[in-house]
């Protein structure tokens, strides 16, 4: 079967500052193994990618050493302090493709005003991680019953849906362009479906993630099922799906985040949280579409031409004269998910040893192949 | 001159303070700008002090530093012969907790002929001049108004350009903040300017277009075929608030460079109510090439009292 390559548009990588973790060039390996042609790299990095020339740097890196596009997610608040707006117009102008705070929430809700008035002048997309830092605290996984019965202290649902309707607000009152990164609970698709319903520039995301598994997962202790948002109950995911199928969500994305051991192989509460997911995306995505739940159809149209809409590019579509990206794939082919196979520089994947129906053949960047399946793999 | 002919010309001025510039009649306008323009003549060719004010009692009280306004208004004052009084407020009772009404009930009590007050609120120069018996001229209150620069603004256009009916002025910065943004927009309207204001959304004060002007959020749109470009102050402040990210993107895209200003008319007449921030608002290509700082004097010699 032959698709439009994904675009993501959001992948942590580490590079600068952590590249024993990823580098641009180990994530664009892994992209181009799960079909993924075009990424958007978050400015979770150290140093902060809040200045032009770290945008700059970003775009070099990529083009020497990149198999796929990259594109920069730049920060909109200057170190994601949340407490000073970053140079949006002239980021943009650099190439900046969207601002976005990384994992943390603009709690002050002046600067998130300003942030959305501001960038609106200039046509910039904000993307937004909502996340009351107050109410979620130091938990380490969803609240509830499990959380309960494992010890561990728990986040509400509620921290996200409430940052969410703060920013709904904001986005009526200034008219801005919006985007939810990762929403993970049924609450928060309704404040979403309520803004579009008021024409409001209001757009979200879910991370497959949060499609694909729930809490009960984490089972005993598993710390590379904790991710951010974490993992929420069974009935949320339905929802996620759900929101899929109809369109509500606007699109899927990897959330990827390479951890290395020293930072995963923890106690729960202290391990970090993320789960790579590019080599994985459109498996895991697939069992949507194997089970039923979803459209095709439409598990493609949120990898591929929703977030070329939203991020403004031209890819994401099979039309006369645009850009060959393309994507290979097999939807019935089974296989197992060996997380010493994978690309990237960080094994930290919640498949292993799942089993996938459904695989990548080839993918193609700009006319080129990139990845070609080799037949069975063996470590 | 070409505004004073369409309404009736007035003998003298209606109204006993000059607090702010909306609602001021064309008339109105024309009558202090006419008087401004000979006193200006006169100073010019003679340079000899007039008596007009003699015996009257001008007080500057100044709650809010200045240099430009406060030395203005006392040259102003000495040059008509007036005797005029700085309050410091610094090193006064206010800073010992008086209220602005009980300094208002203290300087009344020493029969001034006229107040000129700048306070950083936003209604305490009204305020004031409820409680005094004299006339009070209002020298900028928060960001409300800053009538006697707008005065001086529209003379300065009117000397430079003949006329003010018709032109397309443009003003450019910190909007939100600004005072004297807000007079501008009233005595230019009044007069028949057509008034663009250019700024980033953050620094646009709500419902912009409702105060009588167009809104550009974009400078190379909003600068186009303009007769004037009055660019305002931005404080350092306003970018640890957040309203701008730094200097540097403020100034490439709202401040005044060649570049921009070269979309503006051929003949366009550059303003800066100073102090100016060079390469914040303005470069100094654009600042040390126009004449902008001229007419401070002639507008703020204070109109003798009306009683």
């Amino acid at each position: 079967m032959l698709a439009p390559g994904l675009i993501d548009a959001q992948v942590f990588t580490g590079e600068p500052g952590f590249e024993h973790r990823e580098t641009l060039k180990t994530a664009s390996h892994a992209a181009a193994a799960g079909g993924v042609t075009t990424i958007v790299v978050m400015p979770e990095t150290n140093p902060v990618i809040d200045s032009v020339a770290l945008v700059d740097f970003i775009q070099r890196r990529a083009r020497d050493n990149a198999l796929v596009h990259v594109h920069t997610m730049a920060a909109m608040t200057k170190g994601l302090n949340g407490e000073e707006m970053t140079e949006i117009g002239l980021l943009k102008r650099a190439g900046a493709i969207a601002f976005s705070n990384g994992k943390s929430s603009v709690v002050n809700t002046r600067v998130m005003r300003n942030v959305l008035n501001y960038a609106k002048d200039f046509g910039a997309l904000v993307v937004h991680h909502t996340e009351d830092p107050y109410l979620s605290g130091n938990a380490a996984m969803n609240s509830g019953e499990v959380a309960s019965r494992l010890g561990l202290s728990g986040a509400s649902k509620i921290a996200e849906t409430i940052t969410l309707e703060r920013d709904v607000r904001l986005v009526e009152m200034t008219g801005g362009r919006y985007h939810a990164a990762t929403i993970s609970c049924a609450e928060s698709l309704d404040v979403v479906r309520a803004a579009k319903a008021r024409k409001l520039g209001v757009t979200c995301g879910v991370s497959i993630n949060h499609l694909t598994l729930n809490e009960n997962d984490i089972g005993p202790y598993r710390t590379f099922f904790k991710v951010r948002p974490p993992l929420r109950r069974e009935e949320d995911r339905m929802a996620m799906v759900r929101g899929i199928a109809s369109g509500d969500i606007d699109i899927i994305v990897s959330s990827h985040d390479p951890q290395d051991a020293d930072t995963k192989r923890r106690p729960f509460a202290e391990a970090a949280d993320g789960a790579v997911g590019l080599e994985t995306l459109l498996a895991a995505g697939l069992r949507l579409v194997n089970s039923g739940d979803v459209p095709l159809l439409a598990l493609l149209k949120a990898l591929t031409i929703n977030p070329a809409r939203l991020l403004g590019l031209h890819s994401g579509r099979l039309v006369k004269g645009a850009i060959a990206d393309l994507l290979l794939f097999d939807p019935g082919e089974p296989w197992v998910v060996n997380k010493d196979l994978l690309r990237s520089r960080s094994k930290n994947t919640p498949f292993d040893e799942a089993k996938m129906q459904g695989r990548v053949l080839r993918t193609v960047v700009a006319g080129e192949t990139v990845y070609e399946y080799a037949g069975v793999e063996r470590t | 001159m070409a505004q004073s002919s369409k309404t009736k010309a007035l003998t003298r001025f209606p109204r006993r303070h000059l607090l702010t510039c909306e609602g001021l009649s064309a008339a109105e306008i024309n009558f202090l700008l006419d008087l401004a323009d000979k006193a200006a003549d006169h100073f010019r060719q003679s340079g000899a002090k007039r008596d007009v004010l003699s015996g009257r009692t001008l007080i500057n009280l100044f709650f809010e530093s200045s240099t430009r306004t406060q030395a203005s208004f006392e040259m102003a004052g000495k040059r008509l012969s007036a005797d005029v009084m700085n309050m410091n407020v610094a090193t006064s009772s206010v800073t010992k907790g008086e209220t602005l009404i009980d300094t208002a009930v203290t300087l009344n009590a020493m029969r001034p002929d006229i107040i000129v007050v700048r306070h950083h609120a936003a209604g305490a120069v009204e305020l004031l001049s409820q409680k005094v018996d004299c006339s009070v001229i209002n020298a900028g209150d928060g960001a409300h108004q800053h009538p006697t620069q707008a005065l001086l603004d529209a003379l300065t256009i009117r000397r430079a350009k003949g006329r003010i009916e018709g032109l397309t002025v443009a003003i450019c910065g910190d909007i939100l903040h600004s005072r004297v943004a807000r007079s501008n927009i009233n005595v230019l309207n009044t007069l028949g300017a057509h008034v663009r204001i250019i700024a980033p959304s953050t620094l646009l004060p709500s419902s912009p277009e409702r105060l009588g002007c167009e809104v550009y959020t974009d400078m190379w749109k909003g600068i186009e075929g303009a007769d004037i470009v009055m660019m305002l102050r931005l404080q350092r402040e306003r970018m640890e608030a957040s309203y701008v990210p730094s200097s540097r993107e403020f100034f490439h895209f709202f401040g005044l460079d060649l570049e921009k200003l070269a979309r503006a008319k051929p003949d366009a007449l550059v303003m800066h109510p100073g102090p100016m921030n060079r390469g914040v608002e303005i470069a100094s290509t654009v600042a040390d090439h126009s004449p902008y700082c001229r007419s401070g004097l002639r507008t703020r010699r204070p109109r003798r009292t009306a009683g």
